[in-house]
């Protein structure tokens, strides 16, 4: 990884000077050596804070939304599930490819901190990424970690090291497949259950929202300008939630809107700070989805139409989906 | 107790959204042609059955609703040509959904009634309504603010 980092800096410093990109999109260094965060990079000299190591998680597709407007061309470097998103975003208009200089790069999955912490390392100073394992430094002493078992919920169900849309390729022949196998396993899981249950589940799940509205904004494919949870009349736009059914309202609301447009990116489910496994309600779209009008993903291509702005005569009733019943 | 349940049996509060060119005809049949069907049932012209967002179902749990049942013109019948096969994804994504989160999934339906069909519109009904009535109260998904 360090090799490519060396070979993304390269690239942006060249492009930056040569003027064909007037700013950089990439991931600046944080106070902690984990905190790495989107930032744009717009002269040559400021590429010395960038970073791409395995905390650079986050999506940078999202960034790129309303850069048309402006002339000038981004650079962008994104990983393999990042051009998923930016296939959608390129498709639903949202971003425009001739303002953009996409550099694919290599992932060889992203380390989630929290797991870190859960295995009680603390006072991280610094991390070496070394194939399988990680060395880390900590304020106590050096540990030792296996890099599989640290991974961000959302890179051991990759969809691929494939990039599906890029003007140039860096050190992708690095990408280490990462996913573990069935990504509907935990969706299923829940089916099985019963009705009470599966209550009891959410509740207990999405009454810790806090409703900070990370999981809306960092989303690539809710991208509206005008959004129905910004409306001050929606009714759920208050900072606490004073019952139960805003919870489920917003949650519900948030995940059909995206629906058939999600690329199952994982952000979502990241970035909350409450840990609620929000991606499951996506997936279940998903899962809907393929079994009903069959597989899709999106942002595989810029053309594929969304299931739900589509249809088909043949197409199963609700009713029939929940019980098969229906007066005939 | 028995006696008690007598006295004051549960009314489901029931919306029904109904298309424009086909239900609502339908239920206007059902209504001359004095056919019987619950007075708990509440209905919601639409122009078009694909006009229900997924936000008006919620709305109306949220309001107290124990029943949500959105009609529609038949398959191939839609008077914008196309307007309820989008219905009807959309709808399968949000009773399954429903589903998923834990809300019955017995409190949603979605049916085509044409305007010729009086007699089903009521029978749908009587259906949807006795069912609700066994079921009970929507305890799931309502709003303490929306009680009176």
């Amino acid at each position: 990884m360090q090799r490519v980092e060396g070979e993304i800096k390269q690239k942006a410093h060249e492009l930056l000077k040569s003027g064909v990109v007037s700013s950089v999109l990439a991931w600046k260094k944080g106070d902690l050596v984990y905190d790495a965060a989107p930032a744009f990079f717009k002269s040559p000299n400021a590429l010395e804070d960038m970073v791409y190591n395995g905390f650079c998680c986050s999506n940078l597709s999202k960034y790129l939304i309303e850069k048309d407007s402006e002339n000038e061309k981004v650079l962008v470097f994104l990983k393999p599930c990042d051009t998923y998103s930016l296939n959608q975003l390129l498709s639903n208009h949202r971003v425009i490819k001739d303002k953009i200089y996409a550099v694919g790069i290599g992932c060889d999955g992203k380390i989630d901190i929290e797991k870190l912490r859960a295995k009680g390392v603390k006072g991280i100073l610094e991390i070496e990424e070394d194939g399988e394992s990680l060395k880390i430094q900590t304020l106590y002493g050096d540990e030792t970690c296996v890099r599989r078992d640290i991974l961000l919920e959302k890179c051991l169900n990759c969809k691929g090291k494939d990039h599906m849309v890029y003007d140039e390729l860096i050190g992708s022949e690095l990408s280490e497949e990462t996913a573990l196998g069935d990504k509907f396993s935990q969706v299923d899981e829940l089916e099985k259950m019963s009705s009470d249950d599966r209550f009891e589940f959410w509740r207990c799940e999405l009454s810790k929202c806090i409703r900070c509205n990370a999981c809306r904004n960092v989303c690539p494919s809710c991208t509206c300008r005008k959004c129905v949870f910004d409306n001050p009349h929606s009714g759920v736009n208050a900072k606490v939630n004073v019952t139960d059914f805003e919870e489920n309202m917003f949650h519900i609301i948030r995940a059909f809107h995206v629906a058939g447009r999600c690329s199952d990116c994982g952000e979502c489910t990241r970035v909350c700070p409450q840990g609620i496994p929000l991606q499951l309600l996506n997936r279940k779209f998903i899962k809907d989805i393929n079994n009903f009008y069959g597989d899709f993903q999106a942002g595989e291509t810029v053309e594929s139409r969304s299931p739900l702005f589509d249809y088909n005569f043949e197409d199963i009733e609700p009713n029939v989906i929940s019980k098969g019943r229906g007066i005939n | 107790m028995q006696d008690l349940v007598k006295e004051k049996p549960f009314k489901p509060l029931v919306v029904s959204f109904c298309c424009n060119w086909c239900s609502y005809a339908g239920a206007d049949l059902a209504g001359s042609s004095r056919l019987e069907y619950p007075a708990e049932v509440k209905i919601i012209r639409i122009p078009c059955s694909c006009r229900v967002d997924p936000l008006f179902v919620l709305r109306a749990f949220q309001r107290g609703a124990d029943g949500v049942i959105i009609n529609g013109c038949h398959p191939g019948d839609c008077h914008y040509s196309t307007g309820n096969y989008y219905t009807r994804r959309r709808m399968a994504m949000l009773f399954s959904m429903l589903d998923f989160i834990g809300i019955e999934k017995e409190r949603t339906r979605l049916e085509w009634v044409s305007a010729a069909e009086g007699a089903r519109f009521a029978s749908v009904m009587n259906e949807f309504v006795g069912e609700l009535r066994e079921m009970g109260e929507n305890k799931r998904l309502g709003d303490i603010r929306c009680k009176e």
